[in-house]
């Protein structure tokens, strides 16, 4: 193995990394065989794993005599565990990172797949080397596999197109599925009554219990298919939207059925109480995800001194709603999901942006571990758990699978289009049908099941079925969604003009429901959104951001990632968003016509400018600190949008008046904003190009220099105007400059402002 | 049926236009014109401001101006009534119908652009044809007036981002002196392209598969 890696570093190119890759990943391998094993304590010499040292001191055992001082000793039982999950969870995402370095492989078939067939592989390898491959843990699934998948999708969840197809994803996800486990089960049944099939032994609620394990649609499976095919938002929404809200369902009917099938008979009580308690697993979930998401929300408002802390709030609280949930056997999902929705608007108001990045890249960090995990255990799983292989009863529930569906989407749509007023067409009908993907919770459900007699042929079957909807309708939705040509995601950004008509719209429609007296819709969303600003954003968000209307946070929020768009692109860089030429001063209306001499800025403005000025100039010395974890002190910038505001101001004030300096050999007062910055050379020339700012001028030189200079400018020869975009440009990068010092880690820059000579990136 | 006798010639007046609607729906929204009106025939603005509910709306003046705007009558009149009958109501409730599974795509644009020319004249206030930096702050205000100071002076940065962006999209290379008069209805439509008006501005119980909702108080 060492000479394979040895030799292969002489060669170079991609095969050689290819092969590095495959032969560490092997190494890998080998290590998680080995170490999967029960008895490997005693370090036995059958072991082919080379990595380890063995040292021969280890082995001395006699006492009466001293003994020598192991320099080199050997320990593993003392890391296993931690040691294992780590090279498991290494050889994951060694994976993940393979198969983005073959190209065509990763266009052609979905990542799921290629994570079971790995899957299948290393539990293949463990096999053959006479190991028993460890199998995907319930306990180990349900706890910490599949909270972080789910908490993603909740927290991200896009309120608006959820909400507005509420009714129809709750059809689909109650009466879909309830309809696909009795169809399932009562067809299954039927079919194991006929004689011959060796079925028999199979009882009605066996099946049907079988029928509500295989009959979810599985959140996982779904949401790692659809990350791919980029399908329009409302179909997203709606297979993703019943996937999660069909826990409830599913939670249900397994306790009822599991229950019962011990028993052996189920009385029209029992059924009443499971409806019951299909209101209470559902509704108490939310409700205990409510609480949680209002304790988080109520916390973070408070957090505006330990910033660092801060998503571990969101984390906490999150999952706690799930672990609450499944004490009651209520539905953990749907807790998770009503705590991420009920938490974020009121967070994302009070943390700091570096929090919401953290956070956001956490999540997307750990769902994406999780899922890696749950396709390849699936997949060794797969090689190891026992099977029980009956052609008829796996064959039939494949088909069962696919044909209820069908029939039950297509059906349920029919009712539906009646009350909704953007149609389900026929193709979208499709699309949702054979979204509808089985996954890992299915496994694990089945894997739950304690009643061994049928346990492994469900097992075979499950496990049939959940490879025929991954690697059949996974590979296939692709060129199905572009052969139907189905309405894709639209990628565009949302512009302020969109928003600020969202916002029209939403008003316009709810006063013309209030005139004709229509109580709909609009009406009770109007209601529930002053509600919510009247009382809960008082007592959730801190501070006076409770008030801020959403177009406003909308607004800053644009801006600030233009300003940071700005500065990441590099200042150097010419301004990337302005593909077109049109600035504000295109759009301010002309006070008069150009020729005529233009009027002193009256003192009140110059004023304002001063003191805006001076402001902005002593802030900035105060801004470069330390960065300790300790003394991650309130971000002023951050917390303070006004100014970014006072920014864009200042520039566009700067850009207006440079507009008035164009005309040439006016001796008026130059406006005193540009002679802040050529204050401290007497060279015209040097106004040209880019330079240095030099934010740390103190106050009493400030305002010295607007005096004094204001006759030495008139004594320039004035800018060509070609010159003056360019100034524009040069100031604007100034601030955006000064916007990118802010920002980022400060670093010994402050000096560098003196040198005048230095470039925008120092 | 002597109900549908008597609103026979509103029927009439309706189908020739938009043959899509239910007698029942129309009964329903003269009922309403009726509570509104006082059993009068006419409504006038006065009418229209004492709908309780419509007070805590920050658009409400537009949303009343609206109605009687001539140019919401589809006879390319300009100006504004003083009071409107049943079927100047009608006509300005039915840029809020919404499409059907059977309209066909020419028919969606036709009804994108009409519900669009609502917005845009509810925005040009004074019928220029154009909606200048002042009328579209003024719409951003009204929008933020229910939030005091910071509401008024956030809404002036608010409207000239958004008109930029309505000119950096539309006509990409100004030079510095060019001026950009206000938006038209063919800028107006280009950015609003992507929000789909036809499935979004319309009220439920215009539509007539849909099971029909009765008018409230």
């Amino acid at each position: 193995m060492a000479e394979l890696l040895g030799s292969s570093s002489v060669r170079s190119g991609r095969a050689s990394f290819c092969l590095r890759v495959v032969g560490f990943v092997l190494l890998l391998v080998f290590a998680a065989a080995a170490s999967a094993s029960r008895d490997i304590s005693n370090g036995t010499s059958k072991e082919p794993n080379p990595a380890r040292e063995e040292d021969p001191h280890h082995r001395s055992n006699t006492t009466h005599h001293k003994k020598a001082f192991p320099v080199l000793s050997f320990n593993y039982e003392h890391v296993r565990t931690p040691f294992e999950i780590s090279l498991w969870i290494l050889l994951a995402l060694l994976m993940k990172l393979g198969f983005h370095i073959i190209p065509r492989l990763s266009h052609v078939v979905p990542e799921s797949c290629l994570l079971i067939f790995v899957g299948l592989l290393v539990g293949g390898i463990i096999k053959a080397i006479g190991e028993k491959p460890p199998i995907l843990d319930s306990t180990l699934f349900f706890l910490y596999l599949l909270p972080p998948i789910i908490l993603d999708a909740g927290y991200f969840l896009p309120i608006r197109p959820f909400t507005e197809n509420l009714g129809t994803i709750l059809v689909f996800a109650v009466v879909g599925t309830l309809w696909n486990a009795f169809f399932i089960g009562g067809m299954m049944y039927a079919v194991c009554q006929i004689e011959g099939t060796g079925l028999g032994g199979v009882d009605l609620l066996s099946c049907l219990l079988f029928g509500a394990i295989i009959s979810a649609v599985d959140p996982v499976a779904v949401l790692a298919m659809f990350e791919e095919i980029h399908i329009n938002e409302l179909l997203h929404i709606l297979v993703f939207g019943e996937s999660l809200l069909n826990d409830a369902v599913t939670v249900v009917l397994y306790h009822l059925f599991e229950e019962f099938a011990h028993i052996g008979t189920v009385t029209v009580a029992d059924a009443f109480l499971g409806v019951v308690c299909f209101f209470v697993v559902s509704l108490g979930g939310i409700l205990v995800g409510a609480i949680y998401g209002i304790l988080g929300a109520f916390t973070s408002r408070f957090t505006s001194h330990t910033r660092v802390i801060e998503p571990l709030f969101v984390f906490l609280y999150s999952y706690m709603a799930y672990l609450s949930a499944e004490v009651f056997h209520l539905s953990g999902i749907m807790s998770l999901i009503a705590c991420g929705v009920m938490m974020r608007p009121y967070v994302e108001a009070n943390i700091s942006h570096k929090s919401y990045t953290t956070i956001k890249y956490f999540l997307k960090m750990w769902s994406s571990v999780s899922e890696t995990l749950i396709f390849i255990f699936l997949g060794v799983s797969t090689v190891a758990g026992p099977h029980s292989w009956n052609w008829t009863f796996v064959v039939l529930t494949v088909i069962l699978c696919f044909v209820s569906r069908m029939l039950g989407v297509v059906g349920l749509t029919y009712i539906i289009n009646k009350f909704r007023i953007v149609k389900l067409t026929k193709k979208e009908q499709f699309i949702v049908a054979y979204g509808g993907l089985r996954g890992a919770i299915a496994f694990s459900l089945g894997f739950l099941l304690t009643n061994d007699k049928m346990k492994d042929m469900f097992l075979t079957a499950i496990i049939t079925v959940i490879f025929f909807t991954v690697f059949v309708q996974g590979m296939t939705i692709k060129p199905l969604v572009d052969l139907l040509a189905v309405k894709k995601k639209k990628e565009s950004k949302r512009s302020i003009n969109e928003e600020i008509h969202t916002q029209f719209l939403d008003h316009l429609l709810t006063g013309i429901e209030d005139v004709c007296g229509h109580y709909g819709h609009h009406h009770w969303k109007d209601k529930l959104n002053r509600f919510n600003k009247a009382y809960v954003k008082k007592w959730l968000i801190a501070g006076e951001r409770s008030t801020e209307p959403q177009l406003i946070s909308f607004y800053n929020k644009l801006e600030m990632k233009q300003a940071i768009m700005l500065v990441e692109s590099g200042s150097a860089a010419k301004l990337p968003s302005t593909l077109s030429s049109v600035s504000m001063q295109n759009i301010q209306p002309r006070a008069q016509p150009r020729g005529r001499i233009i009027p002193r800025i009256s003192k009140g403005r110059e004023e304002e400018i001063r003191k805006l000025l001076r402001a902005n100039l002593q802030k900035t010395r105060q801004r470069l600190r330390s960065y300790s974890r300790h003394d991650l002190m309130i971000d002023p910038f951050e917390d303070n949008m006004s100014e970014v505001r006072f920014r864009k101001q200042r520039v566009e004030m700067e850009r207006r008046m440079s507009h008035y300096l164009t005309v040439p050999a006016n001796r008026q007062e130059a406006p005193p904003v540009r002679k802040v910055y050529l204050a401290d050379d007497g060279d015209s020339r040097a106004v040209s190009g880019r330079r240095a700012t030099q934010p740390n001028l103190s106050s009493p030189d400030a305002v010295s220099l607007l005096d004094e200079s204001s006759q030495r400018a008139n004594q320039r020869s004035p800018d060509p105007p070609r010159r003056g975009p360019e100034l524009q440009e040069s100031q604007e990068e100034q601030d955006q400059l000064k916007l990118s010092r802010c920002l980022s880690d400060p670093g010994p820059n402050k000096d560098g402002d003196e040198d005048k000579n230095k470039g925008f990136i120092p | 049926m002597g109900v549908s006798v008597a609103y026979s010639h509103v029927v009439g007046v309706w189908r020739s236009f938009f043959p899509t609607v239910s007698l029942e729906q129309i009964i329903n929204l003269h009922k309403r014109f009726k509570q509104l009106s006082g059993n009068e025939d006419t409504i006038s603005r006065e009418n229209l401001d004492s709908i309780p509910a419509l007070a805590t709306n920050p658009i409400r003046k537009q949303i009343i101006e609206a109605f009687f705007d001539k140019r919401n009558q589809r006879q390319d009149e300009v100006g504004s009534f003083h009071e409107i009958g049943f079927e100047q109501f009608l006509m300005v409730m039915s840029h809020f119908r919404p499409p059907t599974l059977k309209t066909t795509e020419e028919e969606r644009e036709v009804m994108r652009r009409e519900k669009l020319r609502f917005l845009f004249n509810m925005h040009d206030t004074d019928s220029d044809g154009t909606i200048t930096l002042d009328e579209y702050r003024k719409v951003v205000e009204e929008l933020l007036s229910k939030s005091g100071a910071i509401g008024l002076e956030a809404a002036k940065a608010i409207a000239d981002a958004a008109m930029l962006e309505v000119a950096s999209t539309n006509v990409p290379h100004m030079e510095p002196d060019e001026f950009y008069e206000g938006i038209t209805f063919e800028h107006f439509e280009q950015i609003l392209k992507g929000l789909e008006m036809e499935s979004r501005m319309h009220i439920r119980f215009l539509d007539v598969n849909t099971t029909t909702m009765h008018c409230g108080k």
